[in-house]
């Protein structure tokens, strides 16, 4: 181990010009410590910068200013085929003129792998990704599911320091996708290399990553592990972005500790929540409460955070409703999870309703505005 | 009523665009086997073997037999040199070109550079300016030029530069060349460059990944450009006509010259050979191509 992080960006920038001669930075000053063996994925939506970050370690892309350092070596203008690094490609990229098994032997051909070696280490590759049988068959007699493998194979073969993953899965069909992100969770476990993966579905990295980098317009917002990224986000974007919130204006009125008090003029209350970066007496907030951790009650149980609204609707799906709620003439959205199995209607929420709604300051959340 | 019913119509048209693309060809086959040695009536087929007997004009009996025609040609010294002349050309030419061609399509394919766009059109002139313009320009180009070296060079007799084989194949790869950029960059246009860097990842540097990912998968293309430019090499008339010399005649310039002076059954014979070469080599293409997928 020549360093203790797989991969590191050190303060990585790319530019691109523009058809009109402009120029646009797709990789702002990124800077990112990837650890070896861990699942680390890159989340945003298109034009984030995470394919564009995931390319310049695979060395498509060569940085405008920074470095990009693999194993603690720093890369410079290093060409793909001098990078200790394989890529599993969106199209998955498999050679259309060669079989399964010419496929997965290419790179170790490259290698100058004895013949002997290459038919045994492509065969235990095969059998890992459950594809042995497989390997006379031509890329396209084969499914998109199996595809995906092969190429998966392709690169893990060559037992890389990383495995680079550009949105694998996405042109699997849902069932497939979901047990392929399990699949490759294990896979990852079990040869213990490091994955970076880029992917705009953020319960797929929630699903998969040890880590998560949350990026937008070429700038990383957060970095941790899932639970922090959905828990604790440090921006409202971030808590926008993963999963669902409530967001509500409001003004920090003090700050003691990890607490703040904000003025919410909306509601011409104070609320108070945890706060996960700094914010100044004085600052203009974002409080987020997730829907899922809003206690609707009859009756008013505590007094902090508490407040009456109306149902506005009320939907069944299944495993929660949907419940949405005027409070003071803001639309409040919460999911009540149907604990009883139960067709009696007074069960559920009924439009018009009235009820207590309890934001808990645990589950309250003082961001500051983007 | 049936909407796909078929309109007779079609049918009709079907059978006249067959008739007027092969029935020429038909006739001048059957022709070649013509017991009249004017080649503009039919008398019938000569039908036996033996010494050769000819009757009022009429080939009756041959030690060939029906293809009577085809041992005349067979003996025919300058038939056959027309024929070297004109493989030798289309085969040189078609190497050289397709070559040239396809490393022109691929770096219009993939790099920007200065005049792209001028490269781009310029590929497009040879292709839609008169053949005629053409051969007389490569031919006024030659005979100048050729005039200056052997002037400059003092050359005289046998030394003297001329124009011959050399100069149709030159010209022959110039007028060849956009033709294989074009269909190549046909089948450029949806190449997915992931395929190449997915090479390059795996360990591949830049020449192997060409060799292994790009060549194998352009082939298709290539293999149609270099068929294209060999086929119009083949039957070039007006370009050879410019650019040929003494001992380079190809085998449409040498028919043009049979046509002026006498018709034989010779010159069907000939084309009966030609076209069951290409018909063969379109069969022998097609399978190659059924086969590969």
């Amino acid at each position: 181990m020549g360093s203790k992080y797989a991969v590191e960006l050190r303060n990585v920038v790319k530019q691109f010009i523009t058809p009109e001669g402009g120029e646009i930075a797709a990789v702002d000053h990124v800077t990112m410590q990837i650890r070896n063996g861990e699942f680390f994925s890159m989340l945003g939506s298109s034009g984030c910068g995470k394919t564009t970050s995931l390319r310049m370690i695979a060395g498509f892309e060569w940085p405008t200013e920074g470095e990009v350092y693999i194993d603690g070596e720093p890369q410079g203008h290093k060409p793909p085929f001098l990078r200790p690094v394989n890529t599993v490609f969106q199209s998955y990229a498999l050679f259309q003129h060669m079989t399964v098994q010419e496929n997965v032997a290419f790179g170790l051909e490259m290698e100058r792998v004895e013949k002997a070696e290459i038919e045994r280490r492509v065969g235990e590759a095969l059998e890992m990704v459950k594809l042995s049988g497989m390997q006379r068959r031509r890329p396209k007699q084969l499914s998109g599911g199996q595809q995906q493998r092969v190429a998966l194979a392709r690169a893990l073969v060559k037992r890389p320091k990383v495995l680079l993953l550009d949105e694998p899965l996405g042109a699997l069909d849902l069932k497939l996708r979901k047990e392929m992100q399990l699949e490759l969770k294990s896979l990852q476990q079990e040869v213990g290399i490091t994955f970076i993966y880029v992917t705009h579905d953020q319960e797929e990295a929630l699903t998969m990553s040890d880590r998560i980098a949350v990026m937008s317009h070429g700038k990383v917002l957060q970095i941790g592990p899932s639970v922090e990224i959905y828990e604790r986000p440090t921006s409202r974007f971030v808590a926008d972005f993963i999963g669902e919130s409530n967001f509500l204006d409001g003004r920090v009125k003090s700050v003691k500790g990890d607490q703040a008090i904000v003025n919410v003029p909306a509601w011409g209350e104070e609320l108070t929540g945890i706060v996960t970066s700094k914010v100044r007496a004085g600052d203009e907030v974002a409080v987020s409460i997730r829907p899922e951790k809003i206690r609707l009650a009859e009756k008013q149980g505590i007094k902090e955070n508490s407040l009456q609204g109306v149902v506005v609707n009320s939907t069944y799906i299944g495993s929660d409703t949907h419940v949405y709620l005027d409070v003071r003439g803001q639309r409040i959205k919460v999911w009540e999870q149907n604990r009883i199995s139960t067709l009696d209607p007074r069960a559920y929420y009924r439009n018009g309703q009235k009820v207590w709604v309890m934001l808990l300051p645990e589950n309250t959340l003082v961001l500051p505005k983007d | 009523m049936n909407p796909h019913r078929r309109s007779p119509f079609i049918l009709i048209a079907t059978i006249l665009v067959y008739f007027f693309l092969y029935a020429p060809i038909f006739v001048l086959v059957i022709y070649s086997f013509n017991s009249s040695r004017a080649n503009v009536q039919f008398d019938g087929f000569i039908s036996s073997y033996g010494d050769l007997q000819i009757v009022n004009g009429d080939v009756t009996q041959s030690p060939c037999g029906p293809f009577h025609w085809f041992c005349e040609l067979s003996k025919n010294r300058e038939v056959i040199n027309a024929a070297k002349n004109t493989l030798t050309i289309a085969f040189t030419a078609t190497i050289i070109s397709t070559i040239v061609g396809t490393m022109a399509a691929l770096a219009l394919q993939r790099y920007d550079f200065k005049l792209k766009a001028f490269s781009q059109v310029s590929l497009y002139i040879p292709i839609v300016i008169p053949e005629i313009v053409m051969g007389i320009g490569i031919l006024t180009l030659f005979s100048q030029l050729f005039s200056l070296l052997n002037n400059w060079l003092n050359l005289a007799g046998d030394a003297r530069m001329t124009m011959g084989l050399f100069t149709v194949i030159l010209s022959h790869i110039a007028f060849m060349i956009p033709f294989v950029t074009l269909v190549v960059q046909a089948r450029l246009q949806g190449f997915d460059k992931s395929y190449e860097e997915a090479a390059m990842d795996l360990g591949a540097n830049e020449w192997t990944t060409f060799q292994r990912v790009t060549f194998p998968m352009i082939l298709p293309g290539v293999l149609s450009g270099a068929l294209l430019a060999f086929t119009l090499s083949l039957d070039d008339f007006v370009i050879t006509f410019f650019t040929n010399g003494p001992g380079s005649t190809t085998l449409p310039i040498y028919v043009y010259g049979l046509l002026r002076r006498i018709i034989t059954p010779q010159v069907n014979a000939l084309s009966t050979v030609w076209i069951s070469i290409v018909f063969i080599a379109v069969l022998l293409l097609q399978w190659i191509q059924s086969r590969e997928k």
